[in-house]
């Protein structure tokens, strides 16, 4: 039998950093997505704060390991009993999960997002489902200067890619 | 162009895919007879001036949204998601 290696989906790309902002990578062992069935969400968000301290967050807010992640659907990072509620789909080791950070940090997703992440309209916790370049992430501000980034994780390299380009032209003009 | 989405606010234009006339949230019942479901399937008005358009905000939530807007004048009247319009 083969031996095979698991390899996180930024394996030798990551961490780097240019000009005081800095990417690395996030690890999340279980991710499951949970998209309630219909007039099921009130008690999908009950069940699921006796299971991991928070119910579902808002739309575009994350609350605690609850993201929400588009229309109908949240993540968790971690595990969800939800049978009956909600359709829970294991999503571990499909999505690649960067955090950068850094005072420029806004700057550099300011050239590829074409959403308003400023901190007075896009504060810690917000969510944008929205574009980085041509690709589809989840953008959630995780702190003044720092911003977690999901994307699919067949798209990892060309997200980090993206990512040092705008963080070299940044850092070009400093 | 910018949309308004119920979910996500104001977006680029970009993020969004267009399906065709809302008439398609309208299914007719299933013996409604041939000529209702030509009308359904196959005939669509090209008006210049207000149209009611299936969007998909693609690179966003994922909803499903109907936009009433003017073909002329480019003014953006209403956007709802489709699951909220009625039948």
């Amino acid at each position: 039998m083969v031996k095979l290696i698991a390899l996180t989906p930024g394996k030798g790309l990551l961490p780097i950093s240019e000009g005081g902002v800095a990417v690395t990578e996030m690890v999340l062992d279980r991710l499951v997505s949970v998209a309630p069935f219909a007039g099921k969400q009130k008690a999908t968000s009950e069940a699921l704060k006796a299971q991991c301290g928070g119910g579902l967050p808002a739309v575009n807010r994350r609350r605690g390991a609850v993201t929400w992640f588009g229309h109908g659907i949240w993540m968790v990072a971690g595990d969800a009993a939800l049978d009956g509620l909600a359709a829970v789909t294991d999503q571990s080791d499909a999505w690649a999960v960067v955090s950068i950070s850094g005072a420029g940090v806004e700057d550099v997703l300011a050239r590829l997002v074409p959403v308003d992440l400023r901190l007075p309209v896009f504060k810690t916790n917000h969510v944008a489902k929205t574009m980085l370049g041509h690709m589809s992430v989840t953008i959630t501000r995780t702190g003044p200067t720092e911003f977690e980034i999901m994307a699919m994780r067949s798209m990892a390299t060309t997200m980090i890619h993206e990512l040092q380009v705008a963080m070299r032209g940044v850092a070009s003009r400093a | 162009m910018r949309i308004t989405c119920p979910n996500c606010g104001e977006r680029d234009r970009r993020e969004f895919y267009y399906q065709g006339d809302a008439l398609a949230v309208s299914r007719p019942a299933p013996d409604a007879g041939p000529e209702a479901w030509d009308d359904y399937l196959h005939n669509r008005d090209n008006p210049a001036g207000d149209t009611r358009d299936l969007w998909f905000h693609e690179a966003g939530c994922g909803a499903w949204l109907v936009v009433e807007r003017n073909t002329v004048t480019h003014a953006i009247h209403k956007v709802t998601l489709a699951e909220k319009v009625k039948r």
